[in-house]
């Protein structure tokens, strides 16, 4: 009978080997850390090889604020990603609440009521798309690419075709919140941090954010279970749709002026900003932190090859190379799991 | 009384008859094995106690009062859980979050009131203790054998406090060794006075723990009878139909 036993004490050494790895070890198969690692390491090769133009106060301003908003995006598409879903309307969103905030400015309304009617949009066009994935039960890919032709639609036609640039009375106000800075950092940095930190606490701290990852992770014992399923993922839709939205208010702000193309595209930098986060496109797996990281490593990649010399052209290979190898790296983390 | 009475359950789908004029009892701390072939009407039964669906005719008595469930949350207020075939488990979550999915604990934090992570795992840790199993709170459930997936499914129902957990196919596709660590865990729910109907096509196992054993064909109660005044040639003769009743 000594197989068995034998066979057990092994097993037993190695759940507490697991478990002996602790903090430090754990940290290393977590993809937010090699994320981080990356940034510094490119930070750190681009401050020595080019120290007046990339290490000044100014490109960095410049860098955290380009990311900002594709981060801020990031944060949102993360719930929906969680929940094993997926949302390519968001650029399209940020391009119709772009319209919708320049137009109520430009017929002399109050920021405030531009902002609201905008972030409104954002949350309206993200609750469509919930409601016929969640409760219809239709796939998010089509639903969402549906969704970015719409937008984009609509925003051409409320635009009539047009950039708004004249922001009416209270349009300094808007450019202000959307363009300025405290403490030498831009707003939309500033917003960014207390979004990661709010998506943090929710994704890791609350029932809602729990359930997120439970759909992501089984749908069906997640029902079983007495989550509710559908209106959890409506709200992650409409909570993509927001944070299009925040990020489209502060884009329009910064610019002073509203295009109907702005976002085009951008639903791929913020997919691959949350899936180089370590988030799955299989659902259940994914974090605030490491799509913000996402987002910064992507801008970073883009802007050292700039500083570089690199014609622009190449910047599209050096992000895909990025996504591939994330995605690679998910691979053998998953591995000893399995 | 009985801790739960069916009497003359019917279920119909369109014109096929699921399940005709079904009795059944349970008592507190009793071990039911509920064995038929494919399509003899087990699942339906106990989808029906589980509150999936309501009977077309019959009524559900609990401690003697008629119990009407309409959604498995109605079931499950009374004390009734069901482990699925397939556990219902999430392997991207860990243990503890697996048992307390749905019912998480949470504790006020100014404002806010967030996931109580400290009482959960202390929580679970207590429930697998009590179920004399390895597991463990923290561990993803992804790295859990069949025998721990088990009792992560199984502490869930402990966790409400169930009079009755219905388990579906509990042996099924895992190892020798993992079985016998799976009727250990519905002894301990045995003694814990928690009545136990065991859905199986394995026969030894249904022997091992059960009290009692019935056995349906083709929509109808063809037996039910006490372990200790049947055999294995004689279930396998009901359930394929060489025996007519017993």
């Amino acid at each position: 009978m000594s197989t068995p036993s034998t066979a057990s004490h092994a097993a037993i050494e190695e759940v507490t080997h697991l478990r002996e790895r602790s903090f430090f070890q754990r940290m290393l198969t977590r993809q937010p850390f090699w994320v981080t690692v990356a940034v510094l390491v490119i930070i750190g090769a681009m401050t020595l090889y080019q120290p007046i133009a990339f290490a000044s106060a100014d490109n960095f301003f410049n860098i955290t604020r380009n990311f900002a908003f594709i981060g801020i995006m990031a944060l949102g598409m993360t719930a929906v990603i969680l929940t094993g879903g997926i949302d390519l309307s968001v650029g399209s969103i940020m391009g119709l609440v772009g319209v919708v905030c320049g137009l109520l400015l430009q017929a002399g309304q109050h920021w405030a009521v531009a902002i609201a009617a905008g972030l409104l949009a954002g949350a309206a066009t993200g609750a469509v798309n919930g409601v016929l994935i969640a409760y219809v039960g239709l796939p998010s890919f089509v639903i969402t690419l549906g969704m970015l032709s719409i937008a984009r639609s609509l925003a051409i036609v409320l635009s009539a075709n047009k950039i708004i640039y004249q922001l009416g009375p209270s349009g300094d106000t808007f450019e202000a919140i959307g363009g300025g800075d405290i403490l030498g950092i831009a707003n939309p940095v500033w917003l960014l941090i207390i979004m990661a930190l709010v998506f943090g606490y929710v994704f890791n701290f609350t029932a809602w954010g729990r359930y997120l990852f439970a759909i992501g992770g089984n749908e069906n014992a997640a029902r079983l279970t007495g989550v509710p399923v559908k209106r959890i993922k409506l709200q992650a839709y409409i909570v993509s749709g927001l944070t299009a939205a925040i990020a489209s208010v502060m884009i329009v702000g910064w610019q002073g002026s509203a295009i109907n193309a702005l976002g085009t595209g951008y639903e791929l930098r913020v997919i691959a900003s949350t899936v180089i986060g370590g988030a799955s496109l299989i659902g259940g797996e994914g974090g605030a932190f490491g799509a913000v990281m996402g987002a910064a490593l992507i801008e970073l990649i883009r802007n050292s090859l700039l500083m570089a010399g690199v014609d622009s052209n190449w910047q599209g290979t050096f992000v895909g190379l990025f996504i591939c190898l994330a995605v690679l790296l998910q691979r053998i983390r998953q591995r000893p799991a399995d | 009384m009985a801790l739960l009475e069916l009497n003359g359950i019917a279920k119909h789908f369109g014109a096929i008859e699921a399940l005709k004029g079904v009795d059944l009892t349970l008592e507190s701390g009793e071990v039911v094995g509920l064995m038929g072939d494919n399509g003899a009407g087990k699942s339906t039964l106990v989808k029906i106690i589980a509150g999936n669906f309501p009977p077309t005719e019959g009524e559900i008595r609990m401690s003697g009062d008629v119990k009407h469930f309409h959604k498995p949350v109605d079931a499950r207020a009374q004390g009734i859980e069901v482990v699925y075939q397939d556990l219902a488990l999430c392997n991207n979550l860990s243990a503890a979050a697996n048992v307390f999915l749905g019912r998480e604990v949470k504790r006020p934090l100014g404002p806010f009131r967030i996931l109580d992570y400290p009482a959960m795992y202390a929580r679970a840790a207590e429930l697998f203790k009590e179920l004399k199993s390895e597991t463990r709170p923290r561990d993803l459930v992804k790295q859990m054998s069949g025998g721990q997936r088990q009792a992560v499914a199984i502490a869930r129902t402990r966790l409400s406090d169930a009079k009755i957990v219905l388990m579906d196919e509990p042996t099924a596709a895992i190892s020798v060794r993992q079985v016998a660590e799976v009727l250990d865990l519905i002894r301990r729910l045995k003694d814990r006075g928690i009545a136990v109907v065991l859905i199986s096509h394995r026969m030894p196992d249904v022997f091992a723990v059960s009290d009692r054993v019935i056995v349906m064909r083709r929509g109808t109660k063809v037996a039910d009878k006490a372990i200790s005044q049947t055999s294995p040639e004689e279930v396998t003769g009901l359930i394929t139909g060489a025996i007519r009743t017993a």
